[in-house]
């Protein structure tokens, strides 16, 4: 893509930043929504009507919230330690864009094609528990010190299981590019990874099982990390008021808030590369029929967010079904439960794909 | 207590699938909600029917009162404030709808609704039944003394001019009254002596 606008504008910064733009417009695009969403999802599951207000159905709620965020006056409290407070919203939401960076949107439409951008992918967004630590503990609050602590130490368990599954994805397929990953998919569904990856020997019919139990940990253990309910318990806000954002207020809190959905979408997304195919369409493509060479990429385009957008709904149903878990009882699940499925999970596979 | 192996196992496995499954379990419950029609009633444009004897705003049916001041008396919180100045002979106020003659000019009929608990004590006392309570519920203001509700028929130029002309008739009365008593004092008085006789 970066190519793509160099050869446009001839001109390094503007192609650089028009490709960053990419990533922030959908990140912009799909906090307003999916704010939106939540607040209807969670009205319909409970029996409710939800925003219904302001545009059809409610949809521009989250213009005029977003407004009124923009128009607050940024207070602070006098006792915060100024420097960490300022640059942790920033970095939060630094570290779930950066993520995007190496998600193929479609096969033309990357940010950056590196080699290993799953591993970037899993570095990038541990990035953000510092910046949660520094906002929790610059804010000088006791909710926000216990909530950053939590967010703490339930990301970086989480992130063991994370590993380990795409770790096992990473010996299956071979490869620790998005891109690659999203290829060796092809275009049916029968190729996606959930069903064994492409190919008709044995190995894909013995591999299933196994590819549904990975899939199960991922999605459980990036919904930890991404801090959803049921593992909100840095946000808990019959507890902690709102954690380790407490202290935020306007811009700031909407930096995190962008920030969170931001890195609900990255995961869904990620998510949906290594186990459904990524921007592969199960079924085929309009323009490779017509031979329309930009149809395809729209199509995958749609297609990705589709995938990423049900994924993102399969998070909030969650949240509505499933009371909030106790810490001790986020970190039987995360260490004696996913770790241990994981490596088996990993060791199986393992196996299998020698065969 | 050193649980066996396979008892370990054993607990291990089902406490994973008790997870799972409990989990899809209350996942298939907020689904089907997902499709329920919501049950929310949409306040403003939607009102739910009020039972029969709520109690809201008051209203006084101001044609119909007496002035007897039951109602101010009875309110436990004194909201209700009534000025009332006598008829004079000739004019006519005509009657209640249940027929009570009505002798009084209603000056000042005022409820601070801001104070009104709407305990509707001041509902049972009234002879002629007309003041109510009503079934209106909105009536929020900006500002306190728009609370206030007036609801005597006359203005204040009426009242002042009711309470005029029976000060006038009062004073009129009054020097009748002096003229006649002055009468009688210059008049000799036949009569008072016969009457201890009557006894
Ligand atoms: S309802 Fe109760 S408080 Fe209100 S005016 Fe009547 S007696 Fe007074
Ligand atoms: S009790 Fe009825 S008639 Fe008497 S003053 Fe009150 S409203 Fe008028």
């Amino acid at each position: 893509m970066y190519q793509f606008f160099f050869d446009l504008t001839g001109n390094v910064i503007i192609s650089t930043l028009a490709v960053a733009l990419v990533p922030l417009i959908c990140i912009l695009l799909v906090t307003l929504f999916g704010v939106w969403l939540e607040r209807k999802v969670s009205a319909w599951m409970q029996d409710r009507v939800g925003p219904n207000r302001i545009g059809p159905y409610g949809i521009f709620q989250t213009v005029a919230d977003f407004i009124k965020m923009l128009q607050k006056e940024d207070a602070v409290s006098s006792e915060i330690d100024g420097v960490l407070y300022n640059i942790a919203p920033v970095l939060v939401f630094a570290g779930s864009f950066a993520a995007f960076a190496v998600i193929p949107f479609a096969a033309t439409i990357i940010g950056s094609e590196i080699e290993v951008g799953l591993f970037y992918m899993l570095a990038v967004s541990s990035f953000v528990v510092a910046g949660i630590l520094m906002g929790g503990w610059s804010s000088n609050n006791k909710y926000s010190l216990l909530g950053s602590m939590r967010s703490a130490a339930q990301i970086v368990s989480y992130e063991i299981p994370t590993a380990l599954v795409v770790l096992s994805m990473v010996m299956l397929t071979g490869t620790l590019s998005l891109t690659q990953i999203s290829e060796l998919q092809t275009s049916s569904f029968w190729h996606w990874n959930i069903f064994g990856g492409p190919g008709w020997e044995l190995s894909k019919f013995l591999l299933i099982p196994f590819m549904v139990v990975g899939f199960i940990i991922i999605f459980i253990s990036t919904l930890a990390e991404v801090n959803r309910t049921p593992f909100d318990i840095p946000e808990a806000e019959s507890e902690l008021v709102a954690g380790y954002f407490t202290e935020y207020c306007g811009m700031k809190y909407g930096m995190f808030m962008l920030a969170e959905y931001g890195n609900m979408f990255a995961v869904s997304l990620l998510v949906s590369v290594l186990f459904f195919g990524g921007y592969q369409s199960p079924v085929g493509y309009l323009g490779k029929t017509f031979g329309i060479e930009w149809l395809v990429s729209l199509e995958q385009f749609g297609w990705f967010f589709a995938k990423g957008w049900f994924f993102i709904f399969v998070q909030m149903w969650l949240r509505w079904t499933l009371p909030r878990l106790r810490v001790d009882q986020l970190m039987t699940l995360c260490w004696k439960y996913l770790i241990p499925y994981a490596v088996i999970n990993l060791v199986i596979i393992g196996i299998i794909s020698l065969l | 207590m050193q649980k066996d192996g396979i008892e370990f196992m054993r607990e291990y496995l089902k406490n994973t699938w008790d997870g799972i499954y409990t989990v899809l379990v209350g996942m298939r419950i907020t689904f089907k909600h997902l499709f329920t029609p919501a049950v929310t009633i949409q306040y403003p444009e939607v009102k739910v029917k009020l039972p029969d004897r709520v109690r809201n705003r008051l209203y006084v049916n101001i044609d119909d009162c007496i002035g007897c001041d039951q109602c101010s008396r009875a309110c436990p919180v004194s909201c209700i404030e009534i000025d009332t100045v006598k008829s004079i002979p000739g004019e006519d106020l005509g009657t209640t709808s249940n027929g009570k003659k009505k002798a009084l000019w209603v000056t000042k009929f005022d409820i601070d609704i801001a104070k009104c608990c709407y305990c509707q004590l001041c509902v049972f006392p009234c002879p002629t039944e007309c003041i109510y309570m009503t079934d209106v519920y909105e009536f929020s203001e900006y500002e306190r003394a728009n609370l206030l509700y007036k609801f005597s028929a006359l203005n204040q130029d009426e009242a002042a001019q009711k309470k005029v002309n029976y000060e006038k008739f009062q004073a009129e009365k009054e020097a009748q009254k002096a003229a006649a008593a002055a009468a009688a004092a210059a008049k000799p008085k036949p009569e008072t002596p016969a009457q201890p006789s009557d006894n």
